[in-house]
């Protein structure tokens, strides 16, 4: 796919960057116009697989987290990206309710989240770290369509 | 993040300002427990009106309460959830164990 515009942020795997990042990439999706209610549902998205980052990917020490987003007509598509320790079992990990820290009251429920908040969700644990590909089309205030 | 309380007859009112995520959790379950420990209340009313943001670790955070007072005999509410507040506690079927009052 083409974009008609890109971005890319690298920060360190600290929580106090989540509103950071999800704010950041919800300002980048401004040009295309979403409603709050798309706007919000990114934000949630981006927070759900920025977390997972920091407290599974870097589980004891500091790394980096790279977000990159493309924007092509009415699609944003958002790239969330570790090197750390990686998911033994990606399918097992994305049913809901599943956490490998469950004395820490998670909820297991950050994939689902993510699923029902974007249309599509591709998860690929490589050699080193995670990458989440994540897409949604914008139906955006249709009155105001950026004709940019 | 900000929480603040008060209690009415024997109802215990919780009210979640700002943002709630894994930044805030640890502040938010600390300070929801101080005040869910103190007093003597018969149920507790969670308003979230104030709630700017919330993700899944939220979701996790408002478990961790639930299953505390569940010991107790004490049931919590949910009041005012924004729309995304409302969809995630729906998606998660959170008002299975914390319903939602008006």
């Amino acid at each position: 796919m083409e974009y008609k515009n890109e971005m890319t942020l690298r920060f360190n795997s600290l929580s106090v960057n989540e509103g950071f990042a999800r704010a950041a990439v919800a300002g980048f999706c401004v040009q295309l116009n979403p409603t709050l209610d798309e706007i919000t549902d990114i934000k949630t998205a981006v927070s759900e697989a920025v977390t997972n980052c920091v407290v599974h990917a870097y589980p004891k020490s500091l790394g980096q987290i790279e977000i990159w987003v493309g924007v092509s007509d009415q699609t944003v598509v958002v790239k969330v990206r570790d090197w750390g320790v990686g998911i033994k079992d990606i399918k097992r990990a994305r049913e809901p309710f599943f956490t490998t820290k469950p004395s820490e009251e998670r909820a297991g429920m950050g994939f689902t989240v993510m699923e029902s908040f974007m249309d599509n969700v591709v998860v690929s644990s490589k050699d080193s770290g995670v990458e989440i590909v994540m897409t949604k089309r914008l139906e955006g205030k249709k009155a105001m369509l950026n004709r940019g | 993040m900000q929480i603040n309380s008060h209690m009415f007859q024997d109802t215990l009112y919780l009210s979640i300002q700002g943002e709630l995520d894994e930044h805030s959790a640890s502040y938010a379950r600390e300070n929801m427990d101080r005040l869910l420990e103190e007093g003597f209340f018969k149920q507790v009313i969670i308003d979230l009106s104030e709630l700017e943001f919330m993700d899944s670790t939220g979701i996790g955070v408002m478990i961790g309460r639930y299953k505390k007072m569940k010991e107790k005999n004490i049931p919590i509410f949910i009041s005012n959830p924004s729309t995304h507040a409302d969809k995630i506690f729906k998606m998660t079927a959170m008002y299975q164990i914390m319903p939602k009052i008006n």
